[in-house]
Order: structure tokens, then C-alpha cells, then sequence
């Protein structure tokens, strides 16, 4: 939690230079008066100055509850029976995991509604405030989806080096763009790049020449 | 279903008293008609339409459920 503490001739004034330093409002932060201040005699003999700490409200978990009712709400909406729980990651991603019986319905076809949920659910939670990331997930679905995505880049890259032509893949997403030219990485015959606009954007797997 | 599409939107937009569905049924079709705040249609189609693809796929899924064929329709 971030927090400061400032000096001013009035506690007004203190707690309006601390918000300005942290531009923030005032109903984000909480205000601890560490000293009154005194005017003193004509504004000059004994006059002490005002000190306040201004602290920005941890808003993080109220806002996770937030994307979890929401996501409750919405999938009930769809006549859908899941449970949701969330969880932070080491990088501060909110990982809301879904359970239930009709998950495949929440998936979709290659991921694409849980990907639309996903970005609905971004959306709604990150109308103000810092930017949270959001990665919504159900029966290990990303991981699964990671683990084949993985499989067909060691596959095309082996066919590539093969024939010496490029392989072109399906049109991805960022994140499973990501995952393919992640796996290529280290490999020295075959080179990784994106063509095409999203929703279009796809990866081409190319032989490396000069060896 | 038009509730679905009425929290959704109510959700994205700054103005959600001014989010208003209406639903035109058909034999095997329904077609939701989403009406919101003029200042609010970047907010409900976004950049290249990536927020009314992701309304509709998510529209869709829960019309899978109905089998029925839902069209999200934004009308400005």
C-alpha cells in the first residue's frame, strides 16, 4: 500500500498536497492526522505546521470480488451452473478458475467464449482504477490448450526443416501466438514472426538460412 | 437471454439507465436489438468491433443452450 506524508500550514492544505502528489481523489485514500498545527501568534511565533499521512486504499481484493459476482451473475444469466474462485498470482494476475457441469459450453470452440468472458470480464472490473489483468480459466483449459499448442509448434518446425518451407499457421490470439513463437525460441534452424491484422494475425514458422 | 444482453451492457457503459433491449422473436431466431447512450457505443462495440464479437460469442453460447438462433443487433 503506498503512502505519504506531507506538511502544510493547515491539515486542508496537507491533505490536498498529498493528494496532488499521489494523483488520486479523496475517496481512495485514507487520512491519518499525525499533527494539528497551530496558527500561532500572528502566523509567525509558535506556529506549528499540520502533518497528515495520506494512504491509497488497497481497492485490489474489493475489485476481484467484483470480477467473481460478475462472472457469477453472467454465467448464471446463461443458464449456466458453475462455481468460480480466484486467486493472485506472483505477477499480480487475477486468476478466476470456473467449475461446473457444462464447461464445454463455457469454452467454446477453441476457447473462444471463455475468451470473450474473459475480455467482458476485464472490461467490466477495469472501468477505473489501476489496471488489473485478468485471466479467467476452467478444468485446466489454458494449460491443456499451452501443452498442444506447444505440441503443433515442435511439429511444424520439424516440417519446416524438413521440406525448407515455411509453415503457416491458423489465425491466434496474442497469448497463443505468444506460446508458439515461446516454444521456437531457442531453436536455431527455424525463425518465428506474425503476419496479418487480429483477428487475423498469424504465425509463420520459417527455415532459417544463413547457418 | 435479453437479460443476459442487459447486464452485459449495463456493465460496459457509463450511462446503464440508458441500456434498453428489445426482442424480436422468430419461429427458430430471436433477435436482440441493444440500444444505448450515443456517448456509450464505442463502449458496447469497441475497437474493430472486438466488444460486440465478444457479446455476441458469449450471447451465443448461452443460445446453444436454448437451441436457438440469437442475433445481437446494436442499433445507433
Amino acid at each position: 500500500m503506498k503512502s505519504i506524508e506531507r506538511s502544510a500550514r493547515s491539515v486542508e492544505e496537507a491533505i490536498a498536497e498529498a493528494l496532488e502528489e499521489l494523483q488520486v481523489s479523496r475517496e481512495d485514500v485514507d487520512i491519518e492526522v499525525l499533527e494539528e498545527g497551530t496558527k500561532g501568534f500572528l502566523g509567525i511565533i509558535g506556529s506549528k505546521q499540520a502533518r497528515v499521512r495520506v494512504s491509497i486504499r488497497d481497492k485490489r481484493e474489493e475489485r476481484a470480488q467484483g470480477a467473481v459476482a460478475f462472472l457469477q451473475e453472467t454465467l448464471q444469466r446463461m443458464g449456466l451452473e458453475c462455481s468460480v474462485n480466484y486467486a493472485w498470482d506472483a505477477d499480480d494476475v487475477l486468476k478466476i478458475q470456473i467449475a461446473g457441469n457444462e464447461l464445454g459450453l463455457v469454452i467454446g470452440r477453441r476457447g473462444e467464449t471463455l475468451d470473450a468472458l474473459q475480455y467482458v470480464v476485464s472490461l467490466a472490473t477495469n472501468r477505473n482504477g489501476e489496471w488489473i489483468r485478468i485471466i479467467l480459466d476452467a478444468e485446466g483449459y489454458r494449460a491443456r490448450r499451452e501443452e498442444t499448442l506447444q505440441n503443433l509448434a515442435t511439429r511444424l518446425a520439424n516440417r519446416v526443416k524438413r521440406s525448407g518451407r515455411r509453415a503457416v499457421l491458423d489465425p491466434m490470439n496474442a497469448m497463443e501466438r505468444r506460446i508458439i513463437h515461446m516454444t521456437l525460441q531457442d531453436d536455431p534452424s527455424v525463425h518465428t514472426h506474425s503476419e496479418g491484422e487480429a483477428p487475423f494475425r498469424r504465425v509463420i514458422i520459417a527455415p532459417r538460412r544463413n547457418r | 437471454m435479453k437479460e443476459l444482453v442487459e447486464f452485459l451492457a449495463k456493465a460496459l457503459v457509463d450511462d446503464p439507465e440508458a441500456v434498453q433491449v428489445s426482442q424480436v422473436e422468430g419461429e427458430r431466431s430471436l433477435i436482440l436489438e441493444l440500444r444505448v447512450a450515443p456517448d456509450d457505443m464505442g463502449k458496447v462495440i469497441g475497437k474493430q468491433g472486438r466488444i460486440a464479437k465478444a457479446l455476441r460469442t458469449v450471447v451465443k453460447a448461452a443460445a446453444t443452450k436454448e437451441g436457438k438462433m440469437v442475433h445481437v443487433e446494436i442499433i445507433d
